[in-house]
C-alpha cells in the first residue's frame, strides 16, 4: 500500500513488521509531501502509480506516482506491506497496489508440503523388496504347482485327493478345473492371499499408535514444560517423530528463538570507570524509579537493574567531576535516540507507565536505563524533548538530529540545553566512534574504555560508545546553515546530510560506553554447545543486522574467538561469485592446513581453525536460485557455523531447501514468528516456538515448544529414543511377519503347492492382530535404550541417528537371514519330528502357531532394553493370549482341528519340540548379538555398559570429547 | 556376559541321550506290501489289477519279530506320497453333515462328491469317499492274534464331531468307487476307521492307527498277515506299508528329535568354549569409552 497521508502532520507512520521479518521494533514510513494535504473523503485524488511486478523482496520497492502533474519516486519507505501493524499512528490512508495473493507477505509464504519421515521413506523401499519376495514366493509356488499338474495330468481325473471329474451326473465333467493356465493363475492369486501378511500392513497402524504413544510421553515430559508461558510441548505432526533422531542441520531464527527479544541494559563504562552492576546484585529488590509530575506518578514500563554506586552518582548530579560525566552520559542516552515516550494507563489512575517505543530495541533499552538512573524522557516532539531529572523537568531543544545509518554506524543529536549551551551527543558502534574521537584528550580514559568495551563484547554484550562535544556559536551557526541547506536539498539529500553529520561528529570527547544484553533465552549457549557436540550443525538465519547477528553469535557461543569469520557482503552476482571463491579457498586452507600440521605434529596440540561463515541477505539474493548455490553449499559444509543476516522469509526457506536438496541429511527449522513459517514448512522437521510473536509459526510447525533449549531434550533424548524404537520396530515387524509367512510357505511345498495351511485361518488372522502386535507397540513406546541422563551427558550418542544405526539395509538383510533361519527351524523341526506319524494337520498347525508366536515374542524380549511391568505384561500376556486363543479355536466342534491342541499337548514330543525350536532358532540371534556387542560395540552399547556398571573409564573420554583435537586418543 | 554365553548350553547332555534312547527303545516292524501283493501277471499294469474287481485282492505276508515287543503294540497303515493335505481334498468335506446328517442340506463344500443320482451322500466329500479299505488279519503261528479295533479314534471326535444318529446313506454308490464302504446301520460316531481317516494327515507321508495287539510279541515269533489289498495307490505312485510299533514316552520311533537335541547342545557347548577362549585372550572392558565411535573417529582423522 502506498501511503498517502497519515494522522501525523509530517506524514510519518510507525509500523511494526513483526509478522514479516520478525523484528519487533518500530519502523517509520513516510507519506509523500505532495499527497499529505489530500483528504480522499472530501476530494477526489487523481493520480497514476506505476510500480514493479509483485515480488517477494520485502526490503525493496520501486515505483513512481504521477499526481497533479508531478512525478514522484516511491521507495520501500513509502509503502506499508501487508502484515504490518500501525503503531502510534491513529490513521493512515494509502492506495493498495498489490492485493490478495500478490502481496509480498503472501508471496513469501509457501504452501505446506506434506511430510513423511525419513525412516518411513526408507521403509517403503524395504517394503518393495518384501513385495518382490512375496511375488517370488508366489511365483515359486505357481511354477511348482504347474509342474505338478503337468506331471500328473493323466491321473488328475481320478486321483483320490484331486479328482478332477465330477461323477455325480451321467456325463462326468470337470469340477473346478479351468485348464492348466488358469489353474496356475489361480494358484498365484491364492498364494498372494495366503502370503500377503508378508507385507506388514498392520505395521502402518502400529506405527501410528506408537507415534501417538511417543507423542504422549514427549508432551508429558516435564523437562520440556515452559513455566513462563505455561506451555507444554506440542506434537502437531504425528508422522515424523523418528526424524527427530536424525537431524543434522538446525536452522534457527534468532529473534524470539535464541533470544527473548528483550534488550537489557547491563553495564556502563563512564569516563573510564566500569559500573558493571555486579556489586549491586546483592540488592535484588529493585524499586522502579518513579517520578511524580502534576500529581501523577510516572514509572517506566521496564525495570532495569541498577548499580547502586552509579545510582548515587547520578543522583548527586553535576556537583562532582565524576557526577558531571555521569550526567552527560545519561543525558546522551536519554536524548540521543528516536524514542517516542508513550504514556500507558494502569489500573491505578494515579500511576502511569511510560512505554518507550522506538525503532531499535537497543535504544529502548538505553532509554529505560537512563530512566532508571533518573533521566526520564517524558516527552518528545520534533522540536524539543523533556527530560525529568530526579523530579526536575528540563526542556532541551532538539536543534538537529542525524539519524543512524549503516555507513556511519552512529547517530547524533544536537541539543540546546536549558543553560543555553549547545551540545552534540553522538552514540555509535565502537569501530566508527573511535575514529571520530579526539584521541589527544584523556588518553587514559579512551584506553580504559577500549579495555572495557573489549571485555563487554567478549561477554556477548552489545556495546555502544557515547561521545559529546560542546559547540561554540560559530560552529553551531556553520552547522546549522549546512544542515538546513542539506535537509531541504532536492538532489542527494542523504549524501549531503551524511556529509554534514560527518563534519559535526568529530573531535569528540568520549563519555563512556554502554553495554546491552540482548537477553538470550535460558540455556541457549548450553543447548548450542550440546547440539554442536552431537554433531548437529546450527545455522542462524535472522532478519537482523549483521553486527547484531554476530554479537548474538558470540553471546550464544555459536561463534567463538578461536573461529575465523568469513564474511560475504556482496552487491552483485560477480562480486558474490568472487567472494565465494575466495572464501572456499580460505576455508580449505584453514581446515586442510590444520590437518597437515595435525599429522606432522601428531598429538602436540595442532589446531583446526573452525570457520564461521557470515553471509547477508543481499548476497543470498544472488546466490539462491543460481549456480552459486553449489558453491555456497560447498563453503557452508566446510564451516562449522553459518550465520545469515538480513534474510527475507522466503530466503530462509531457500537456504533450507539448498541444504535439503544437496544432502540426504535431515534438516530442522526452528522459529517463532510468521517470518519463519516458510522455513518451518520447508525443513524436514519444523519446530515452532510458542513465544510472543503470534501463533503463525506454531500453526505451521510440526512440533511446538516454549523455549529453544527444549530442542536439546527433544532431539537428544526423545528424538534418539523415537528413532531407535521406530527403527527396531520396523525391522521387527518385517521379521515377525516374514517368519510366519515362511512357515506357511514351507508347508505349501509339502502339499502339492496348493496353499493349504496347517495353521487355521483364525490363527493366521489373529497372528498379527492379537498374538504379536501388542508387545511391539508397547516396546515401541516404552523401550529406552539409554537413560535420559546419559543421553544428555553424552550428546555424541546422537550420532547413532546420523549414521542410521538403527535401520539400514545391512540390518535389514541381517534380519532377513535371521528370519529365514528361524522359520526353517520352526518349521522343519516339527516336520521331521512328526514325519511318518499319525499327526494331523490342525495339530501340527497348532504347534507351528505356538512356536512362531513364542519365538517372535522371545526374540523381542531379548532385544528389549528397559523392562517395565507393561512390557512384561505385553510380552508374556501375548504368549498367554495365544495359548488361550488356540485352545478356544480348538474347542469349537465345527472346526476341523477340534480338540487338536489337547491331543498334541498330551504328548511329550510336542513340548520337546517347542523347547528345541525356541533354543535353536534364537541361538544365532543371540550369538550374533553377543559378538556385535562385545567385539564391535556401538556407542550406545558402551554407554549402556557405563550406565549399568557406573564405571569411571568414561571420565577421561569426556575430557577428550570437550576438546577432541587437543588430545587424539590412542587406539 | 560370559556367564550368559555359557548358559546357552541349554540342557544337560543326559537329556539328549535319554531322547535318543527313548526313540531307540521303540521297536518297529515296517512292511511295504503294495508292490509285492500284485500278481506277476499284472506287475506291468498295477492299475488294471486294482481296478479289476474279479481278481482276489487277498495277500499274505510274513513278519518276523526281532526284539521283544511289549503290549500294546500299535498297528498302523502308512501311506506315502499321499497328499491328504491337498487343498481340494481338505476342503471337500462337511463337518456339519457329519454331525447332523441329512438334516444339513448345505453340503456344497463336498463337491465333487456331494450327491449321487440326485440323492445326497452321507458322509459326503472326497475325504470320506477315499476311505482306506485294506484290512489285516494277524496270526501268530497258528493262533489268531486278537486285534483290538476299538478306541482307535479320538474320543473327542467320536463324541462331538460325528453324529450318533447319523447313518451312512447313498455312500460309495457312484460310478467311481474311491475306497471303503460303510455299514449303513452303524452310526458315524462308531465308524472309527472313518473317523481316523477323516482326521486328515498333515504330511504326505503319514500313518493311521488300525488297531492294537494287546499281547507281547516275542523275538523269533513269526506273524502271518492276511491282508486284502483293496486300496488304490498305484494310480499315483503311492506306497502302502503295514507298521507294527510299540510306544514309548516319546510317541513313535523317530530319532530326529534326539539327534537334533544333541546337535544343538553340542553347538552351544562349542560356542561357549569359543567365547570363553576369546574372552580369556582379549577382553574389552565394559563401558570403556575409548572404543566409542567418536573416539575412534578422531584417531582416524
Amino acid at each position: 500500500m502506498v501511503l498517502l497521508s497519515t494522522s501525523d502532520p509530517t506524514g510519518i507512520a510507525y509500523v511494526q513488521t513483526i509478522n514479516l521479518d520478525g523484528e519487533s521494533n518500530l519502523k517509520t514510513r513516510y507519506a509523500k509531501q505532495e499527497t499529505l494535504s489530500k483528504t480522499p473523503e472530501k476530494e477526489k485524488v487523481n493520480g497514476f502509480i506505476k510500480c514493479e511486478k509483485p515480488n517477494r523482496n520485502i526490503y525493496g520497492f520501486q515505483a513512481n506516482m504521477e499526481i497533479d502533474g508531478k512525478r514522484l519516486s516511491l521507495g520501500p519507505s513509502n509503502i506499508i506491506l501487508r502484515g504490518c501493524e500501525l503503531k502510534n499512528t491513529a490513521w493512515a490512508i494509502g492506495v493498495a497496489v498489490h492485493a490478495g495473493r500478490e502481496t509480498k507477505a503472501m508471496l513469501n509464504s509457501s504452501g505446506a508440503p506434506s511430510k513423511r519421515s525419513r525412516l518411513e521413506t526408507r521403509m517403503n523401499v524395504e517394503i518393495i523388496i518384501l513385495s518382490i519376495f512375496l511375488i517370488a514366493l508366489c511365483s515359486i509356488v505357481s511354477v511348482f504347482a504347474a509342474i505338478w499338474l503337468r506331471r500328473h495330468r493323466d491321473d488328475l481325473d481320478t486321483l483320490p485327493f484331486y479328482r478332477r471329474k465330477d461323477f455325480s451326473e451321467a456325463k462326468p465333467k470337470n469340477y473346478k478345473y479351468y485348464g492348466w493356465g488358469w489353474e496356475i493363475f489361480f494358484t498365484f492369486l491364492m498364494s498372494v492371499i495366503v502370503f500377503q501378511i508378508m507385507i506388514p500392513i498392520s505395521l502402518y497402524i502400529s506405527m501410528e499408535l506408537v507415534r501417538v504413544g511417543q507423542a504422549y510421553f514427549m508432551i508429558r515430559d516435564g523437562g520440556m514444560y515452559d513455566e513462563a508461558s505455561n506451555s507444554r510441548f506440542q506434537c502437531r505432526a504425528l508422522n515424523i517423530n523418528e526424524d527427530l533422531g536424525q537431524i543434522k542441520y538446525v536452522f534457527s531464527d534468532k529473534t524470539g528463538t535464541l533470544t527473548e527479544n528483550k534488550m537489557e541494559f547491563r553495564c556502563a563504562s563512564i569516563w573510564g570507570v566500569d559500573y558493571s552492576g555486579s556489586k549491586g546484585d546483592l540488592q535484588s529488590e529493585q524499586v522502579a524509579h518513579e517520578v511524580e509530575v502534576d500529581g501523577m506518578i510516572f514509572r517506566p514500563k521496564m525495570i532495569v537493574r541498577t548499580d547502586p554506586e552509579l545510582l548515587q552518582l547520578a543522583k548527586v548530579g553535576r556537583e562532582s567531576q565524576r557526577g558531571k560525566h555521569v550526567y552527560d552520559f545519561f543525558l546522551a542516552l536519554a536524548s540521543c535516540n528516536t524514542i517516542v515516550p508513550f504514556v500507558v494507563d494502569t489500573p491505578d489512575p494515579s500511576v502511569k507507565l511510560i512505554d518507550y517505543q522506538g525503532e531499535s530495541p537497543d535504544e529502548q533499552a538505553l532509554a529505560y536505563a537512563a530512566a532508571a538512573y533518573g533521566f526520564m524522557l517524558i516527552e518528545r516532539t520534533s522540536g524539543h524533548i523533556i527530560i525529568d531529572f530526579w523530579g526536575e523537568k528540563q526542556r532541551f531543544n532538539v536543534l538537529g538530529l542525524h539519524e543512524f545509518d549503516s555507513d556511519r554506524k552512529r547517530m547524533s543529536v544536537i541539543l540546546g540545553c536549558p543553560d543555553k549551551s549547545v551540545k552534540v551527543f553522538v552514540k555509535g558502534a565502537d569501530t566508527t566512534m573511535f575514529s571520530v574521537i579526539d584521541r589527544t584528550l584523556n588518553k587514559s580514559v579512551i584506553q580504559t574504555t577500549e579495555g572495557h568495551l573489549h571485555s563487554y563484547s567478549s561477554l556477548g554484550l552489545r556495546t555502544l560508545v557515547v561521545g559529546m562535544r560542546e559547540l561554540n556559536n560559530s560552529e553551531f551557526e556553520q552547522w546549522h546553515f549546512a544542515f538546513v541547506d542539506a535537509s531541504t536539498a532536492l538532489m542527494g539529500r542523504a549524501a549531503l546530510l551524511r556529509k554534514v553529520a560527518n563534519n559535526i561528529e568529530s573531535n569528540l570527547r568520549v563519555l563512556g560506553a554502554s553495554a546491552i544484553e540482548d537477553k538470550l533465552q535460558q540455556g541457549v549457549p548450553d543447548a548450542i554447545e550440546s547440539l554442536r557436540m552431537a554433531d548437529i550443525k546450527v545455522w542462524v538465519l535472522t532478519g537482523d543486522k549483521q553486527e547484531t547477528a554476530i554479537s548474538i553469535g558470540y553471546s550464544s557461543k555459536l561463534l567463538t574467538s578461536k573461529m575465523t569469520q568469513i564474511v560475504i557482503n556482496s552487491n552483485s552476482k560477480e562480486s558474490c561469485r568472487k567472494s565465494l571463491d575466495d572464501a572456499i579457498v580460505m576455508a580449505k586452507k584453514l581446515t586442510s592446513g590444520s590437518i597437515v600440521s595435525h599429522n606432522m605434529e601428531g598429538s602436540s596440540g595442532a589446531v583446526i581453525t573452525p570457520v564461521g561463515l557470515i553471509i547477508d541477505g543481499t548476497s543470498l539474493v544472488y546466490v539462491l536460485d543460481s549456480e552459486l548455490e553449489e558453491q555456497l553449499f560447498k563453503l557452508a559444509s566446510m564451516c562449522s557455523v553459518v550465520l545469515c543476516c538480513r534474510v527475507a522469509p522466503l530466503q530462509k526457506a531457500g537456504i533450507v531447501a539448498l541444504v535439503k536438496k544437496r544432502t540426504s541429511d535431515m534438516t530442522l527449522a526452528i522459529g517463532d514468528g510468521a517470518n519463519d513459517v516458510s522455513m518451518i514448512q520447508c525443513a524436514d522437521v519444523g519446530v515452532g516456538i510458542s513465544g510472543q510473536e503470534g501463533r503463525q509459526a506454531v500453526m505451521a510447525s510440526d512440533f511446538a515448544m516454549g523455549q529453544f533449549r527444549f530442542l536439546v531434550p527433544l532431539l537428544l533424548v526423545h528424538g534418539h529414543w523415537n528413532y531407535q524404537r521406530m527403527g527396531y520396530m520396523i525391522l521387527y515387524n518385517f521379521y515377525r511377519n516374514a517368519v510366519f509367512v515362511l512357515i506357511l510357505f514351507w508347508y505349501v511345498l509339502f502339499t502339492c503347492f496348493t496353499l493349504t495351511t496347517a495353521i487355521n485361518e483364525w490363527s493366521s488372522m489373529l497372528y498379527s492382530i492379537i498374538y504379536t502386535s501388542v508387545p511391539t507397540i508397547v516396546v515401541g513406546i516404552l523401550d529406552k535404550d539409554l537413560s535420559k541422563r546419559t543421553l544428555l551427558k553424552h550428546p555424541q550418542l546422537y550420532g547413532a541417528g546420523h549414521r542410521q544405526e538403527a535401520y539400514n539395509s545391512k540390518l535389514f538383510w541381517l534380519t532377513m537371514v535371521d528370519t529365514l533361519w528361524q522359520s526353517v527351524v520352526a518349521f522343519f523341526v516339527p516336520l521331521l519330528a512328526y514325519w511318518n506319524s499319525t499327526i494331523d494337520a490342525p495339530s501340527i498347525g497348532d504347534l507351528w502357531t505356538l512356536a512362531a508366536v513364542i519365538l517372535v515374542n522371545l526374540h523381542l524380549a531379548m532385544d528389549v532394553v528397559r523392562w517395565t511391568w507393561i512390557t512384561h505384561a505385553a510380552i508374556w500376556g501375548s504368549i498367554v493370549a495365544t495359548w488361550i486363543c488356540v485352545v478356544c479355536i480348538d474347542a469349537i466342534p465345527m472346526m476341523p482341528g477340534y480338540w487338536a491342541i489337547f491331543h498334541i499337548g498330551g504328548t511329550p514330543v510336542f513340548w520337546w519340540c517347542l523347547l528345541i525350536i525356541v533354543i535353536a532358532a534364537l541361538v544365532p540371534h543371540f550369538v550374533v548379538k553377543f559378538i556385535y556387542q562385545y567385539y564391535f560395540p556401538c556407542d550406545i552399547q558402551i554407554a549402556r555398559e557405563a550406565e549399568k556398571f557406573g564405571n569411571l573409564r568414561g571420565h577421561g573420554a569426556i575430557e577428550i570429547e570437550m576438546n577432541p583435537i587437543l588430545e587424539p586418543h590412542q587406539r | 556376559m560370559l556367564m550368559v554365553a555359557a548358559s546357552q548350553q541349554p540342557l544337560p547332555c543326559p537329556v539328549q541321550y535319554h531322547h535318543l534312547q527313548g526313540a531307540k527303545r521303540v521297536v518297529e516292524i515296517v512292511e511295504r506290501y503294495d508292490a509285492e501283493c500284485v500278481p506277476d501277471a499284472y506287475k506291468s499294469n498295477k492299475v488294471a489289477y486294482i481296478k479289476n474287481g474279479s481278481i482276489s485282492k487277498n495277500c499274505t505276508k510274513l513278519l518276523k519279530v526281532d526284539k521283544l515287543m511289549k503290549a500294546p503294540i500299535y498297528i498302523y497303515y502308512q501311506l506315502d506320497n499321499y497328499y491328504q493335505n491337498h487343498r481340494r481334498y481338505v476342503k471337500s468335506r462337511s463337518d456339519k453333515q457329519l454331525l447332523d446328517g441329512l438334516q444339513n442340506n448345505d453340503t456344497s463344500s463336498c463337491k465333487p462328491e456331494e450327491s449321487n443320482g440326485g440323492l445326497p451322500v452321507v458322509p459326503c466329500g472326497l475325504v470320506a469317499w477315499s476311505l482306506f479299505n485294506d484290512s489285516y488279519i494277524f496270526t501268530r503261528g497258528a493262533v489268531p492274534l486278537k486285534v483290538n479295533r476299538k478306541n482307535i479314534a479320538w474320543k473327542s471326535d467320536r463324541d462331538h464331531k460325528f453324529g450318533k444318529r447319523v447313518y451312512p446313506f447313498n455312500f460309495q454308490n457312484g460310478s467311481l468307487i474311491g475306497g471303503g464302504k460303510l455299514d449303513p446301520h452303524i452310526p458315524l460316531s462308531d465308524q472309527e476307521d472313518l473317523i481316523v481317516w477323516m482326521r486328515t494327515a498333515a504330511l504326505p507321508s503319514f500313518r493311521k492307527l488300525y488297531g492294537r495287539i494287546e499281547e507281547d510279541l516275542h523275538p523269533s515269533d513269526l506273524i502271518t498277515v492276511n491282508l486284502t489289498n483293496n486300496y488304490n495307490t498305484y494310480s499315483f505312485g503311492g506306497a502302502k506299508k503295514l507298521v507294527l510299533s510299540t510306544s514309548s514316552w516319546l510317541g513313535g520311533k523317530n530319532d530326529f528329535l534326539g539327534v537334533f537335541y544333541i546337535f544343538v547342545g553340542s553347538s552351544c557347548i562349542f560356542i561357549s568354549l569359543v567365547f570363553l577362549l576369546l574372552h580369556l585372550k582379549d577382553s574389552r572392558p565394559c563401558g570403556d569409552a575409548t572404543f566409542s565411535y567418536w573416539n575412534r573417529k578422531n584417531v582416524s582423522l
